[in-house]
This record gives C-alpha cells, sequence and structure tokens, in this order.
C-alpha cells in the first residue's frame, strides 16, 4: 500500500476522470478490498451478512467471502466490540460495525476502558489495531435513541483515533488507513451522507487519519464542520457568496488528533470562524474547536468564534421538531452573516 | 486429611503445586508489609486462600494458551511466569515493571508469556478472552484462552454476552470462576438469585462444573479435563472453583461483613497447610522439605524487593508514551 496522503480540494478531484457512486458503496468497497487484500481481515457486527447490514454497507459480502469473515453477531455490543478488541490483540484486523453511536454506550466500557487504555496499562506492549465503524446523526426522524452525535465523547479519549468521512473520497480511503493503523480507530458515518453521490477519482489512494481539508477556499470567514455537517456548511457558503461573504469551508476529517495548525493558518487569514458541530453544545466538540481557535488565533481574531451546534434537547421524532434540533445550512449562515455584521 | 487424592496428578506435580502455592504466599505476605511502608500504593488486592485455584489451573496450560485475569492477579502473573522482580517493580511504580509502571498492581501485563492483565473492570475481559480465541480459532492456533473473573463478574451483563458468544462460536475459551463468596462486601446470596452459580452458566448449553477450590490437585485434575474438552473442539468449559480469600477485598477494607468465626472456618481449609501436611503424611515431602520451600520463596521475593527498590523510574518525559502507537512502528502490534 502507497503511504497515505493529504486528501486533495474537491475541485482538484474533477480534473481526472471520475467515477459516480454513492458514499454507501464507497465505503463497501473499500471493505471488500480490505477482505480481499488481507485475510486477517474480518467484519463483526449485529446483522452484517444476510440482512447486508443496517444500512446496507456490507450487502453481500458474507456470500464472496463467507459467514466466518463477515460475521453475524447477536444483540451484545459490549460482547462483540470487546471481541474485535480481543480478535485485533490476536492478531486478526477486525472491522467492527455498531448499528449508531447511540448503541455503543452499550460497548462504551470496551471503547474507553480497554482499546484505549491496553497500550498504556501494558507499557506499551498491547496495541489494539481494531476499527469500529459507526453511524451517526439525526435527520432521519429516528428520534432520541437513534440520532445523536456523541463523535466529541470520543475524541475526549486519548488513545483512540477518531475520524469522519465526509465525501466519497474518504469514505473510500480511510478505512485502509484505519486498517493499518497499530491503533483503534473509530469511523463515524453520518447516515443522511450513505445516499449521497459524489465523485472517486479512478487513481485514488489511502489517505490520511491526521490532516483537515480544505473543501473551499475563501477569505472573509472560515466555517469548520465535519461529516454530516460538510455539506451543510458547503451549502452555507453558497448563501454566503450570494451575500457577498467569501466564506473559507474546513471538513477536519479527523476529531481527534484535530489539525490545529490547518484551523489556525486559515483564520489567521480570515480573521473570522464559526464551528458547526451536530452534536450538543455544552461540552461538546464545538466548545474545543472554539477554544483551540481561540488560544491559537486570539489576537488576529476580529470577533469572539461563533458556534452553531444541535438544540440542548434529546432529538425530536417530528420532522419539524428535529430541523430544529440540529444546525441547518440557513443557520450556519446567518451566524456567519452576523460574526461579519453583513444584512441577510 | 485424606480428602486429597493423587488420582491422575503425579507426586512430582503435587509437589510442585505446593511450591507454587507457597511462592504466591510468601510473596503477596510481604505485599501486605510493602503496602503498610507505603512502598506500594494504590489498590492491592491480596489473593491469599485463594492460591490452589491459579496453581491448579495455569499448571495445566501451555505457553502458547492465553490468560486473562482479575485485578486480583499476583498469583496468576508469577505462576504464568512472570518475573516477582517484574511484578514486584510494577508494583513500586518503576520503569523495571513489567508494565513499565504504567498499571501498577491491578494490571499486570507480560507479551513473551501471553498474561492479558491484569483487568480492573469486573467482567470487562470476558469479552477480550472471547476474542483472542476467536482470534487463534480463525488462524487455526491451538490454543486455549484461561479466563479468570470473581462470581461477582455472573452478575454482570458482559459475562452474559461474552459466555454466549463463546458457546455460539465454539470457542477454545476456559472460563474460571474463582467463586471467593464475596463481590468486595456483597455476599453471593445477595448478588445472585440463582447462587449455583455452574447451573446458571450451564444456561448456554455448554459444560459447567463446580470444583473444590481449596484442592489444589482436584483443581488440575479439572483444568486438565477441561483443557482435553476444549482442545478436542468441545468449545468453552465454565469451572466454578469454590474457594475463599482470608484477607480483606483490598487494603482498605476493614472486612465489616464477614463473620470473623466464618473466616476462621475456612482457614482450616488452608491449601498450604493441608496439602503440606498430607503430603507429609503420605511421605512424599518431609517437614524439612516443605521448610525448605518457604525459604526458596521468601529468597525469591526479598531479591524481588532489591531488584524493585533498585529499578529506576520512568523519566517523566515520556509521561505521554504509549498513548497511540507511532504508525511507523508496528514492533508492538500484538502479541504475534
Amino acid at each position: 500500500m502507497s503511504s497515505p496522503s493529504a486528501p486533495t480540494d474537491l475541485d482538484a478531484a474533477s480534473v481526472a476522470p471520475v467515477q459516480e457512486i454513492t458514499y454507501r458503496e464507497a465505503m463497501r468497497m473499500a471493505i471488500r478490498e480490505a477482505l480481499a487484500d488481507d485475510e486477517r481481515v474480518i467484519v463483526l457486527g449485529e446483522d452484517v451478512a444476510d440482512y447486508g447490514g443496517t444500512y446496507a454497507v456490507t450487502k453481500g459480502l458474507h456470500e464472496e467471502f463467507g459467514r466466518e469473515r463477515v460475521r453475524n453477531t447477536p444483540l451484545s455490543e459490549s460482547g462483540f466490540v470487546g471481541a474485535g478488541i480481543g480478535a485485533a490483540l490476536g492478531g486478526l484486523r477486525p472491522i467492527v460495525e455498531i448499528m449508531t453511536v447511540n448503541f455503543s454506550l452499550l460497548a462504551l466500557d470496551q471503547i474507553v476502558n480497554t482499546a484505549a487504555t491496553l497500550l498504556h496499562m501494558s507499557g506499551g506492549q498491547f496495541s489494539v489495531p481494531v476499527v469500529i465503524r459507526m453511524t451517526t446523526g439525526a435527520g432521519r426522524q429516528l428520534a432520541a435513541q437513534h440520532s445523536h452525535s456523541l463523535e466529541g465523547w470520543y475524541a475526549h479519549v486519548p488513545g483512540l483515533k477518531v475520524v469522519a468521512p465526509a465525501t466519497v473520497d474518504d469514505a473510500r480511503w480511510m478505512l485502509p488507513t484505519a486498517l493499518a493503523d497499530p491503533n483503534p480507530v473509530i469511523i463515524f458515518e453520518h447516515n443522511a451522507l450513505y445516499g449521497e453521490k459524489g465523485t472517486l477519482a479512478p487513481d485514488g489512494s489511502p489517505v490520511d487519519l491526521e490532516s483537515a481539508a480544505i473543501r473551499r477556499s475563501g477569505d472573509d470567514v472560515t466555517l469548520v464542520a465535519s461529516g454530516g455537517m460538510v455539506p451543510k456548511a458547503l451549502a452555507a457558503a453558497e448563501t454566503l457568496a450570494a451575500r457577498g461573504v467569501s466564506a473559507e469551508m474546513i471538513d477536519l476529517r479527523s476529531l481527534r488528533p484535530l489539525d490545529i495548525a490547518t484551523l489556525q493558518e486559515s483564520v489567521m487569514r480570515t480573521h473570522h470562524a464559526v464551528v458547526v458541530d451536530e452534536g450538543w453544545r455544552t461540552g461538546g466538540l464545538s466548545a474545543e474547536l472554539s477554544a483551540v481557535i481561540t488560544e491559537s488565533c486570539f489576537w488576529t481574531l476580529d470577533a469572539p468564534v461563533r458556534r452553531v451546534a444541535a438544540a440542548e434537547v434529546p432529538i425530536p421524532y417530528a420532522r419539524h421538531l428535529e430541523d430544529h434540533a440540529i444546525p441547518q445550512a440557513d443557520d450556519i449562515a446567518d451566524a456567519a452573516s452576523e460574526l461579519l455584521e453583513v444584512g441577510e | 486429611m485424606s480428602r486429597f487424592q493423587l488420582d491422575g496428578v503425579t507426586s512430582d506435580e503435587a509437589r510442585g503445586l505446593l511450591a507454587d502455592m507457597i511462592r504466591v504466599r510468601v510473596f503477596e505476605e510481604r505485599c501486605a508489609e510493602l503496602y503498610a511502608e507505603s512502598k506500594i500504593r494504590g489498590f492491592l488486592h491480596l489473593y491469599i486462600g485463594e492460591e490452589a485455584v491459579a496453581a491448579g489451573v495455569i499448571g495445566a496450560l501451555d505457553p502458547a494458551d492465553n490468560v486473562l485475569a482479575t485485578y486480583r492477579e499476583h498469583a496468576h502473573a508469577l505462576l504464568r511466569g512472570v518475573p516477582a522482580e517484574s511484578i514486584m517493580a510494577e508494583m513500586f511504580g518503576r520503569a523495571t515493571g513489567c508494565s513499565g509502571g504504567r498499571g501498577g498492581s491491578m494490571h499486570l501485563f507480560d507479551a513473551s508469556t501471553r498474561f492479558y492483565g491484569g483487568n480492573a473492570i469486573v467482567g470487562g475481559h470476558l469479552p477480550l478472552a472471547v476474542g483472542l480465541a476467536l482470534a487463534d480459532q480463525m488462524q487455526q492456533r491451538a490454543a486455549v484462552t484461561a479466563c479468570f473473573f470473581g462470581e461477582g463478574a455472573m452478575a454482570e451483563g458482559e459475562f452474559h454476552e461474552a459466555i454466549n458468544l463463546a458457546a455460539l462460536w465454539n470457542l477454545p475459551v476456559l472460563l474460571c470462576c474463582e467463586n471467593n463468596r464475596y463481590a468486595m462486601g456483597t455476599s453471593l446470596e445477595t448478588s445472585e438469585s440463582q447462587v449455583d452459580l455452574a447451573l446458571k452458566a450451564a444456561a448456554y448449553a455448554i459444560p459447567a462444573w463446580v470444583v473444590d477450590g481449596m484442592d489444589p490437585l482436584e483443581v488440575r485434575r479439572a483444568a486438565r479435563r477441561a483443557v482435553a474438552t476444549i482442545e478436542s473442539g468441545g468449545g468453552p468449559v465454565f469451572i466454578e472453583f469454590q474457594t475463599y480469600r482470608f484477607r480483606a477485598h483490598s487494603m482498605f477494607d476493614p472486612d465489616l461483613y464477614r463473620d470473623p468465626a466464618e473466616i476462621e472456618r475456612w482457614k482450616l481449609r488452608d491449601p498450604i497447610d493441608t496439602l503440606g501436611r498430607w503430603l507429609v503424611d503420605q511421605e512424599l515431602l518431609t517437614d524439612a522439605d516443605i521448610d525448605a520451600l518457604w525459604e526458596r520463596a521468601r529468597t525469591e521475593t526479598e531479591q524481588a524487593v532489591s531488584a524493585a527498590d533498585a529499578g529506576p523510574l520512568e523519566p517523566v518525559d515520556g509521561l505521554l508514551d504509549h498513548v497511540t502507537v507511532p504508525r511507523t512502528d508496528t514492533s508492538s502490534t500484538g502479541a504475534r
């Protein structure tokens, strides 16, 4: 495998011949390649075989690779995540699928108390090369036990790497890097992205899990987002352009570690930052991002960092309430406009 | 004393079991003193009284097997072959400790003996054992994963998730329940609706046995039988070892929840005293031989204390080491 490189600007990708593909297909392509290339790779999770995975990501893979390697588990999140961690210790390279981040709380003990600590507690003897994929986010009217965004909790924990692919390229090319990484890597897949189509460059290769990507360049304000908030932030940038504001849009890609240098470089140019997070505001990822930007760019900021985050409420079912509970493109554009004192 | 029977255990093995239990006892009694001297800090959980279980089971395992234990694991580490001095150094928080001073008493780890802790979330290591066994099974390695846990773990969901997975996937796991009757201060009767723990485990459609955990010869026989069952492809085996800890839960525990008479009754069954006396009665050992075993254990422990004392502290510059493995360094990726 070639060494991972930083992702290119989306605009640059359109130069090469392109392949139209959904985010879901890109993810499946990555898993299929991993299973084909490395016999140590297995897929573990609820209904990953015949059912094809709750979001159909692993559909058909059991027919190609067998039920041993694409292995259905009982509804035992702590049990099968822990088994994935143990199998990684034993020399396999498991990809564990958890239906949603809400369900991952049943496996929090294994992820936080075991996967994240073993290397340190053992004085460097036992690393845990496991990849844990899970769906996150609201937008499908699934209410308060299937719709939350708890990425920030995982990003809080030393010992974990946390990524959130927002594009088909990252859906396709983050996984091989995650599997090659000797550490536990958590991949957050926003449920609203699975059906999104994008262009996949035919000459793509594994990408790094550390750097943020500037998805749109601009001069007046830096919009920072990840995962499912990336398309919304890009839409907000369009709205802002119509208002005469040139917005730069940074896709974090990695939530742990954070690419502070890229944030800093951008905000030093734009002097304004709007941080977007589908998680709650209080004690959340947006608070961390705001602090990081404030600490590193305070003297060049023309205004306080603005946060656009989920309302402080369990995500409700009704469409109109759900829409208001999570950040929308207009919320982001309006926050930036207020920050820059630009009329809407 | 006539209750002991060799019955398949060689006399050499019986002598070895006594020697192993004495090594553990001496080591841990010294740990208690060192705790009082503040040389060892944090939590310190002693296994005194339960030695027959670790000695009987671990001696029935091969080097290729995996061992996972709880936070009461000094005996398991020592008998698995982790050097006494690196265990002691770990408890002294030294760089020469088996976990580089990061783990302490509750988190002994050693890749070379396939010793996977030292796990201090009750029940949390059972899924890990399942995964290790799955890796062995899928990579066609003939190995058994022995997982020790207390009866308190059987009230945890992770126990049930793990035993179900092990049974469903027919994994080579030896589930060793060390039933010392108290989950910290909570008695078996107040924590389990079904106090017949083997019956509870048998609900998962696997062999589940009850064994006298104060009889090291019986423990050895049971462990050997379990290993044979597992190696023949019979899937996981559960054994409830009925035992008792003579000391309090940890050094912080005033032991208010147990009747002192109950403790004294169990002490009459001290596996070291009883096996020693029986071996003398059977003329398999002399009193002088037994004295020599104690002396040898004391020497080993004192050497461990001296070596630990002389061990350097990890430099503070290394505080952030071993949080994540740098991507280019794959040397510590798993044990294999």
